[in-house]
Formats: C-alpha cells, sequence, structure tokens
C-alpha cells in the first residue's frame, strides 16, 4: 500500500481527506505511483503533471523520505520506505506564487 | 416572479450572486473552488443551470467545472487541451519564435442552442470546441493556423483569446478576439478566419494600421443587431457597421480612450458602457473617481454616471470580462473590480450599489436573467 499525500488544494479537487492509499502493481516508481493516483481520481490528471508527455509540472514538488525526488527520472524506483507503506509520498506545492 | 444570477470569477473562486427582479436584496454563495483563480462562469443560454467555470492556478493548471442545478453544486469535466497538430510558433515577447503553450482558459461561451455545446477562449491563443458538456475538448485550429499566427505577440496579460461572440443571426458566423493579435471572423463555425481590423490604428506597433498586430481587449454586440460591433481597444473604442469589414473610433469626449471592458444595453442597441481607465501604465480611474460612461447614440457622445459609485480615491481597475448586462424590462448593468466590489444598477446605470465590496480581486462577471 503506497501512502500519498497531496496538497490542500488537491484534496479538495479529489475530494478526499488525508492521505491517499493506493495499490501499484509492480515497481513502486513516480511513474507508476502517479499514474495509480490519476486512475483512482480522473480529476487529477492534468493537474500534477502534463496530459501530454507526463512531465512535472512546474511549481509541484515530489518528497519522501525528508528527500526531494522532484528531479529524478520518473522511472527510479522510489524509496523502500515509500514501496512499503513506512513512509508517505508527498506531492507538493511550491511556495510560490500569491 | 423573474430574477437575476450573476455569476462571478474571482482571483481566489467564483461566487453567485442571486436576487430576484427588484436586484434590491441580493444572497450570496461561494466561494466556490477557493483559492483557485476563476477566470470566468457562464451559463448556457439554452439551458440557464447549465454553468460552465474555467478554474486555474499556476501549480495545478486548468480545470474546468460544470453545474447542472444553477451553480449549486459542480462536478470536473474535461481539461485537456491538446492544440491540434504540431503547434508551432508564435512571436514572443523579446520577437524570437515561442512555441505554442496552453496555459489557461480566459473565456466560455456557450452555444446559443445546445448546452452540451461550448466554445473555450485559451492562452496562448487558441479556440477550442466541446460538443460533450466539456468532457473533452478540440481545437478549431484554423484561427491559430492562420497564416498570421507566427507573427502574433502577446499583451502584457498574455497571449489570450478573450472574446468569443456568436451571431443569432446567421449561424457559422463568428467573432474572436485575441490580445495582442486583433479580432477575428469566421463565417463557416470556425473552419476559416478572417482578420477584421481595418480602420484600427495603433501607436504602439510598428505598423499602426497593420492588418493584425492590435491589442483589442473586448468586443460586444447586441443580438438584435449584429452587423453593429463595438470594441474597447488598448486606446480608442471603436465601431464597426459591418460586421468588422471596416471600423471607425467613437471615443468622442471620454476623458480617456483606454479601458477594458465594453457592453450594449439589452433593450437598445445604441446605448453602450465603458470605463474609462487612465492609461495603459496607470490601471485605475482618472481623477480616482470611478465612472461608468455611457452613449445612447452608439458612440462618440459620453455621459459619466456617477451615482453610487466613489467619485475619490478610487483606484481600481475593471477587467475585459467584468461587465455585463441582465434583460429584464428595466436593463440591469453589473461590474466587478479589482478591488473586489460588484456594483449593479437596476436602471440602465442612472444609478449604483455594491452588492459585495469585499471579494477577491474580479475577474469576470456574468448575469443570468432568469424566468
Amino acid at each position: 500500500m503506497i501512502r500519498v499525500v497531496l496538497p490542500a488544494h488537491l484534496r479538495t479537487l479529489a475530494r478526499v481527506d488525508g492521505e491517499v492509499e493506493l495499490d501499484v502493481a509492480g515497481q513502486v516508481t513516480q511513474r507508476t505511483v502517479l499514474d495509480a493516483l490519476e486512475a483512482r481520481y480522473p480529476v487529477l490528471a492534468g493537474t500534477v503533471r502534463d496530459h501530454d508527455g507526463g512531465a512535472r509540472r512546474a511549481f509541484i514538488r515530489f518528497f519522501a523520505c525528508e528527500q526531494d525526488l522532484s528531479h529524478q527520472p520518473p522511472d527510479t524506483p522510489l524509496p523502500e520506505e515509500v514501496a512499503s507503506g513506512a513512509e508517505p509520498y508527498l506531492i507538493v506545492g511550491a511556495m510560490a506564487g500569491g | 416572479m423573474s430574477g437575476v444570477r450573476l455569476l462571478v470569477g474571482t482571483h481566489k473562486g467564483a461566487f453567485v450572486l442571486s436576487s430576484d427582479g427588484k436586484r434590491e436584496q441580493w444572497d450570496v454563495s461561494g466561494p466556490h473552488f477557493a483559492g483557485w483563480e476563476v477566470y470566468h462562469v457562464k451559463g448556457s443560454p439554452a439551458d440557464p443551470d447549465r454553468l460552465y467555470a474555467s478554474q486555474c492556478s499556476g501549480w495545478s493548471g486548468q480545470v474546468i467545472q460544470r453545474s447542472d442545478d444553477g451553480g449549486v453544486t459542480w462536478e470536473p469535466v474535461g481539461n485537456k487541451f491538446s492544440y491540434d497538430g504540431v503547434p508551432g510558433t508564435h512571436q514572443w515577447y523579446d520577437g524570437t519564435p515561442h512555441p505554442w503553450e496552453f496555459e489557461r482558459v480566459w473565456h466560455l461561451e456557450p452555444s446559443l442552442d445546445d448546452p452540451d455545446t461550448v466554445y473555450a477562449g485559451v492562452e496562448d491563443a487558441g479556440l477550442f470546441r466541446s460538443t460533450d458538456g466539456g468532457q473533452s475538448w478540440q481545437e478549431l485550429p484554423a484561427l491559430r493556423g492562420h497564416k498570421s499566427g507566427p507573427s502574433w505577440q502577446p499583451g502584457a496579460g498574455g497571449m489570450c483569446l478573450h472574446t468569443i461572440i456568436l451571431d443569432p443571426a446567421k449561424p457559422g458566423r463568428m467573432f474572436a478576439a485575441i490580445s495582442a493579435a486583433g479580432a477575428f471572423r469566421s463565417d463557416d463555425a470556425g473552419q476559416t478566419w478572417q482578420p477584421i481590423n481595418h480602420g484600427l490604428r495603433s501607436e504602439g506597433i510598428p505598423d499602426p494600421d497593420a492588418e493584425v498586430g492590435h491589442c483589442v481587449h473586448r468586443l460586444a454586440m447586441h443580438p438584435s443587431r449584429p452587423s453593429v460591433l463595438y470594441m474597447q481597444k488598448h486606446w480608442d473604442v471603436m465601431r464597426s457597421d459591418n460586421a468588422g469589414e471596416s471600423w471607425h473610433e467613437v471615443s468622442g469626449n471620454l476623458p480617456t480612450d483606454f479601458g477594458f471592458p465594453i457592453d450594449v444595453h439589452a433593450h437598445e442597441p445604441d446605448t453602450i458602457y465603458v470605463v474609462p481607465i487612465t492609461s495603459d501604465s496607470e490601471h485605475f480611474p482618472p481623477e480616482g473617481k470611478l465612472r461608468v460612461y455611457r452613449s445612447r447614440t452608439g458612440g462618440d457622445e459620453w455621459e459619466a454616471l456617477t451615482s453610487g459609485l466613489p467619485q475619490e480615491h478610487c483606484y481600481v481597475n475593471v477587467l475585459r470580462d467584468a461587465m455585463t448586462v441582465d434583460t429584464l424590462d428595466s436593463c440591469g448593468v453589473y461590474f466587478g473590480t479589482t478591488g473586489g466590489q460588484v456594483y449593479a444598477s437596476a436602471d440602465a446605470g442612472d444609478s449604483w450599489a455594491p452588492i459585495v465590496r469585499d471579494l477577491p480581486a474580479v475577474l469576470s462577471v456574468e448575469a443570468q436573467t432568469l424566468p
């Protein structure tokens, strides 16, 4: 079970409270987690990464285990703590804008 | 008893303001989509309970919301806006080629007769259409593909397609306006487009009377006389009597002819409204006095409407989509400000009162007249 923490505005959009729990088949990577997230909550498609090509939106960041994973390739395996559910995968609205 | 519903988009959410036909007491609901920029909310002329809203943020991009109960509840629909084919380039601010990139939906224009069909004007300038209630969007690529497209440049607010007008008398005829490319017309439902900027003169571009490149801020039309168009350009208030084939200036005695919105009285096609703004660098009313100007002669002769509006220390702006009219017997006129006020006049502009004073900056106001 993968635990995902969404920023507040996306929790509102997806109509969820607290963490999201996802089942991810196979290797746990940023791509497979986001694929599972968008499959569960289609309204989030396009709000975290682009529809076309899947590039991370500029002001969204991905953190886990006190690391910034935003610039890692999407198919890099996530830390074991995330894959095991011990630690959440954080989708963060960067501190930018107003 | 008939009533009015105002759909208000702001920098931090949408609001729905409702009143009976007297337009004295208003119910306020919202914020809907709190924290998000809501560029535009508009209802279907064919089904007033069908609303579409453009919701966006710098973090999470574009969301389109749809309501089927007049704004009480909302459902997100499709948000995939992919340009047709290889998008190509337009000019960037520095004159270099810049790839077309979707940024946001500025304006939603529902079909006149089909609640499931709605047009979207987007930044970077393009025209999209949905025929399934907003679930999916397809570009009408001929506008962006016009031969002048690679020369278009963004205005200060981005290269936005901000105005879409559907001609009620000629099916297939539609008008669009882009900052800073100009006005365009299609006579075949968007399959082909022609620039309609003859008569415009813009000192801020290399060729002041070029075919394209003008910073058109807003177009307006009265549905009973669709060949007459009014335009608030960056500078100059303009009029066309031949569906945009040519334009002439009708700024007349306005204190300044810079501004953003322009609108037409619901029952008097020659009565029009603008809100003069000091200049392109000073986006506030001249002398700190918020004045709507009304012409009852289709332009040139203007009167200031001030009753109920602040006449000192007022430094707000009124954006291009933030003025609207209702269609009750005594035409209601409404506008919202960047200071968060929404003003209403139930007597065609003779007197005004604020409905709300402290919303986030208002981006758009649309009126629905309800049976």
